[in-house]
């Protein structure tokens, strides 16, 4: 099963490579499954449940600070939503017009947008710090930093996985599977969701 | 090999039940109020769960003794009614047991912790601690000094951290290792744990309950028998876990007030 | 859902070289085969613990010789310390819980024939399987670390409650580096199990053959899916439970601490935190795994007694929807380990009425299995007496959960010996002649040799017959206050109840060397066992339909197609009184049906 993209001879030869390719996209997309990666959304979510459930129903008696939230965070917040919004014009270039190559250039741009996220919740923990706020200060800082970092790490497997999948789109490799962007897409989607979701806990817990 | 197995089905439901039919061992006295309630649902859940783990062994070994390494050729039945019976039967059988043991079990579970103490209960304050228990009457001016968790001295018997120096309430306070109570009053028991988590269980009073560190826990009781009985820790607390223990000294109410005001002299 | 998806291509190569194909190997049947491997010896290892403990609290101040050269701390004079007792007991509670009961019937069985009984060649994640497996080693590696640091291992149980596991070292011996190491454990063996569950929900989901419907799957196939989505809720929340634990003993953290607290003479520098909040954590896991601990035996015993019987069980889909009930309603039960806690007293109320409710599922298989027996031909064997004496444990362990479940009962018998009676019949004993059962069943299957049946029937008698010798008077000594996680009993009460225990360490000594000659049995055969054929048990499903060993690749390449479910005995088969499922033939009902 071919997927180079020859140099087209005629546009008549063009159209058919063009089909050639967009069918085997269409059987590849046949055969995905996301079950797995459903299944390990599904996983991770409840492990975020717990965590929202120990900040919630937490007892104790001690008067607890109000954390403010260093402002970077919703800087953060734009760039992993931006982020979404990139990786799924990269979709585009997949469905509608077989590109790779430009698909692979927005997943690039997704990447960078991720990394910009990481740094920028990475800040976000110096800017705490600068104000004397790090993580055994008192119980909202400890959820902080807990609930920020989980998050962080699991946006660090989804980079990795960006950066596979942005490999296998350069042109490289012979074969393109439409499963790993399926994939990708619905774990870096989840990272977006999950994050909006403990920016709102954060704020309303803390 | 089946009919052994059957055979020794039998005689494993025999044996097992045999301890309990010939009451080989019975429950501790019941030395309180609320423990009858508690006792007569061991007795009913005895009897359901007896008689099921009883039937379901003779029942496996009747099956098990007429249906293993039948003739070649022997014909197979299905049992009459099928799964169906087998539902119904579940849910009927569970269903009268879950309702009857279940709500009339509340009972029970409410006498302990839904009714509260009565307004003249004697207040009594219990600190667990790795690996003893101690507990601090108010004395006559009837409060409790404050605990000071830094004041804390074993080597000077200061258990709770009082600080009798500069707080008032605390001077008259009495600190005994044994739970003194006199018979047939309300005793509420204010529950402190100093380090870990720790539990109090007197068997016969039918009362356990978990001290939790952080957390102002209170069980009460009443005490309807004079004599001594143990206190024991159920919640794993170190090392010393199963040493710790204290006695409960029921006495008669001119005793109590007897051993008070020596308390009170020392 | 009909038939899965077209199988995707993942297919590996096959393997070449020693480390591919027995180390690092993709086979989920190696990896199946490690698992049980891993299992066996954290079973032996476990059940030496138990008779060091039994050993002790009967005879407290004996000399247990070696014990001074495995842990001069630990047994000085040869004299095992309180402490050392609790050592021992949190790790036999540790490795039977999560590295037998989690390994042996669901990862090690599961991992063999999942893929094989739906007709596919591996696991969906080949690698993330190989992963999770050297994962749940490297957990096992670090928790018997604990053994051999000079603190020892931790003593605060299995449970390891807070805050006496949460303040560190203040809190008594092993609590230091020992229990964090348990808790850094813990924390791999639950990514490793949330990979294991991943593959199989996966797995089944996608990989089954044409024909394989849902209703098509064997018994033990359903169990193992239904125990993986457990385990994928279950181990999510523990997870957490370990990372907020591990903080708060290394980070100065205060999830579990509250203020105020003077443990060793110090005041520990804590505040904010709720003891409450990790036992809920706790338990929300703890309970759903005691279910991922049964149910996997509950497949397999299904699945043997249908083979064995010669005849359906009266429902499979009733047992299916039961084992399913089972799962959901497991994790609305957790509150019952917490009666006493110091919860709000409404909470154990409303956690009772689904504990006694999980009865309902629980007697409607329990009845099944009864039921189908009545009129069957049983052809006992070391497999079937296993699956047999399943039933028998099933229910004695069973009953006693009906006391429990009253919050007003578990008053008197929270934390006495018949907790500790209930949970190792269910647990201790009934699952694990599950996985007795599944080995001697499949154990042709997976070498290609017969193992011994007169080893077999020994093996089964001695511990069908001890199980019982030492766990029922558990059970007594409950009712009577005995308490438990004691290194021996001071009380004045228990004096006269001695005897008794020390009936029960007869009975787990010579019980446990009962199971040497299990472990000879499996060795030797491995070896001198009598050659397999390929369907020794004329059983129906796809596993027999292949040789015995099986190629790595399962099917040789071939996609088996399905044709019928897996409960076609009593019937006019080509082959005898059965049809496998792989048989185009059609059913033909015995005469006189």
């Amino acid at each position: 099963m071919s997927s180079s993209i020859a140099t087209p001879i005629s546009s008549q030869a063009n159209a058919l490579h063009r089909k050639h390719a967009a069918a085997q996209v269409a059987r590849s997309a046949r055969r995905t499954s996301s079950s797995g990666i459903w299944v390990g959304v599904f996983a991770i979510t409840m492990s975020f449940a717990a965590f929202t459930s120990a900040l919630v129903v937490r007892e104790g008696t001690t008067d607890w600070s109000h954390l403010v939230l260093p402002p970077i965070l919703y800087v953060n917040t734009a760039f992993i939503l931006a982020s979404s919004a990139t990786l799924e014009i990269a979709r585009r270039f997949l469905r509608v017009s077989i590109e790779p190559r430009k698909a692979g250039a927005w997943v690039g741009l997704t990447l960078l947008l991720g990394v910009a996220f990481c740094f920028g919740q990475y800040r976000g923990w110096l800017d705490l710090r600068a104000q004397g706020i790090y993580l055994a200060t008192n119980p909202n800082s400890s959820f902080f930093y807990v609930l920020t970092f989980m998050h962080a790490l699991h946006v660090l497997a989804g980079l990795v996985a960006l950066a596979y999948l942005a490999y296998r789109l350069s042109g490289s490799k012979k074969n393109f599977r439409w499963g790993i962007f399926a994939n990708a897409a619905i774990y870096w989607h989840f990272m977006a969701v999950l994050w909006v979701y403990l920016l709102l806990l954060c704020r309303a817990e803390l | 090999m089946g009919k052994a197995l059957a055979v020794v089905l039998v005689l494993i439901a025999v044996l097992s039940a045999y301890p309990i039919v010939m009451h080989m061992f019975v429950l501790p006295e019941d030395i309180s109020t609320h423990g009858h309630a508690i006792d007569e649902q061991i007795h009913d859940t005895m009897l359901e769960a007896g008689l099921s783990f009883v039937a379901a062994q003779i029942v496996l070994a009747i099956f098990v003794w007429g249906f293993t390494n039948r003739k070649a050729g022997s014909p197979l039945k299905n049992f009459p009614g099928g799964a169906k019976v087998a539902v119904i039967a579940a849910f009927v059988l569970v269903g009268t047991e879950v309702l009857a043991l279940g709500v009339m079990g509340q009972k029970a579970w409410a006498q302990v912790y839904f009714t509260p103490p009565r307004p003249d209960a004697i207040q009594i304050q219990a600190q667990a601690e790795q690996f003893a228990f101690y507990f601090r009457y108010a004395g006559p001016d009837g409060k409790f000094g404050t605990i000071h968790p830094d004041k804390i001295d074993e080597g000077n018997q200061n258990y709770f951290g009082l600080d009798p120096a500069n707080e008032v309430e605390a001077r008259d306070d009495i600190v005994s290792g044994e739970l003194v109570v006199p018979v047939n009053r309300e005793v509420q028991l204010l529950m402190h744990a100093k380090d870990v988590g720790h539990s109090f269980y007197v068997r016969e009073l039918r009362i356990q309950q978990d001290f939790v560190p952080g957390l102002d826990l209170s069980v009460h009781f009443t005490a309807t028998k004079i004599g001594k009985y143990e206190i024991v820790c159920t919640q794993l607390c170190g090392l010393g876990h199963y040493n710790m223990k204290a006695y409960l000294s029921v006495m008669s109410q001119e005793d109590y007030e007897k051993w008070l005001k020596e308390q009170a002299a020392q | 859902m009909q038939e899965g998806s077209v199988q995707e291509a993942h297919v590996h190569a096959p393997p070449e070289g020693f480390i591919r194909k027995y180390v690092f190997s993709l086979d989920h049947k190696v990896i199946g085969k490690q698992y049980y491997a891993l299992a066996l010896v954290a079973v032996f290892t476990g059940m030496i613990l138990s008779w060091l403990m039994r050993l002790h609290m009967v005879w407290p101040n004996s000399k247990i010789p070696l014990l001074e050269m495995f842990s001069k701390n630990g047994a000085p004079g040869g004299v095992m310390t309180p402490e050392y007792y609790l050592s021992l007991l949190t790790m036999h509670g540790t490795l039977m819980v999560f590295f037998v009961l989690t390994n042996a019937p669901f990862a090690a069985f599961g991992n063999y024939f999942l893929p094989i009984q739906i007709g596919a060649e591996d696991m969906a994640f080949p690698r993330f399987n190989m992963m999770s497996f050297w994962t749940t080693f490297a957990a096992w590696v670090v928790l018997m670390l604990a053994f051999f640091i000079p603190d020892g291992p931790p003593i605060a149980g299995w449970t390891e409650y807070t805050p006496l596991s949460a303040v560190g070292k203040d809190a008594g011996p092993g609590m230091a580096w020992g229990a964090s190491l348990w808790g850094i454990s813990i924390a791999i063996f639950c990514v490793a199990s949330l990979l294991g569950a991943l593959n199989f929900i996966a797995t089944t989901l996608d990989l089954r053959a044409k024909g394989m419907t849902l209703m098509r799957m064997p018994l033990c196939t359903w169990a193992w899916f239904v125990t993986s989505c457990i385990a994928l809720l279950a181990f999510a929340v523990l997870f957490p439970a370990c990372i907020l634990l591990i903080l708060d003993r290394h980070a100065g953290t205060s999830f579990f601490i509250p203020s105020g607290l003077v443990i060793s003479d110090r005041l520990q520098p804590h505040a904010g935190g709720s003891p409450l909040l990790w036992q809920h954590l706790f338990w929300f896991f703890g309970h759903p795994e005691v279910y991922i601990a049964i149910l996997p035996s509950m497949g397999i015993v299904s699945h043997i007694l249908v083979n064995s019987m010669r005849k359906p069980l009266l429902s499979a889909k009733v047992v299916i929807y039961s084992m399913m009930s089972i799962g959901f309603l497991s994790y609305m039960v957790w509150g019952h380990h917490m009666f006493v806690s110091g919860m709000n007293p409404m909470s154990s109320l409303a956690f009772s009425f689904p504990t006694l409710t999980i009865t309902i599922p629980a007697t409607v298989l329990t009845l099944i299995w009864l039921g189908s027996l009545y009129g069957a031909n049983i052809q006992t064997n070391s497999a079937s007496l296993f699956a047999l004496g399943f039933i028998s444990m099933f229910v004695a362990g069973g009953v006693s959960g009906f006391f429990l479940a009253q919050p007003s009962i578990d008053i008197y018998l929270h934390a006495t010996y018949f907790v500790v009676g209930h949970f190792h019949l269910v647990m201790g004993v009934a699952s694990l002649f599950g996985v007795f059962a599944g080995t001697y069943f499949w154990f042709p299957k997976m070498t290609g040799r017969m193992m011994s049946e007169t080893l077999g029937k020994l093996h089964f008698w001695i511990t069908f017959v001890g199980a019982y010798c030492i766990f029922m008077p558990f059970h007594y000594l409950g009712l009577i206050g005995n308490v438990r996680r004691y290194q021996s009993f001071v009380d004045d009460f228990m004096a006269p109840y001695i005897g008794w225990h020390k009936f029960v360490t007869f009975a787990a000594l010579i019980t446990g060397a009962g199971q040497f000659l299990f472990l000879f049995n499996l060795i030797y055969s491995r070896f001198k066992g009598k050659p397999a054929p390929e369907n020794p048990w004329n059983a129906t499903s796809l596993e027999w339909s292949i040789p015995s060993p099986p190629p790595w690749n399962n099917f040789g390449g071939k996609h088996p197609i399905v044709y019928h479910d897996p409960y076609q005995y009593g019937v006019n088969g080509s082959k005898g009184d059965f049809v496998m499922q792989d048989s185009p033939e059609q059913v033909v009902p015995a005469s006189g049906d």
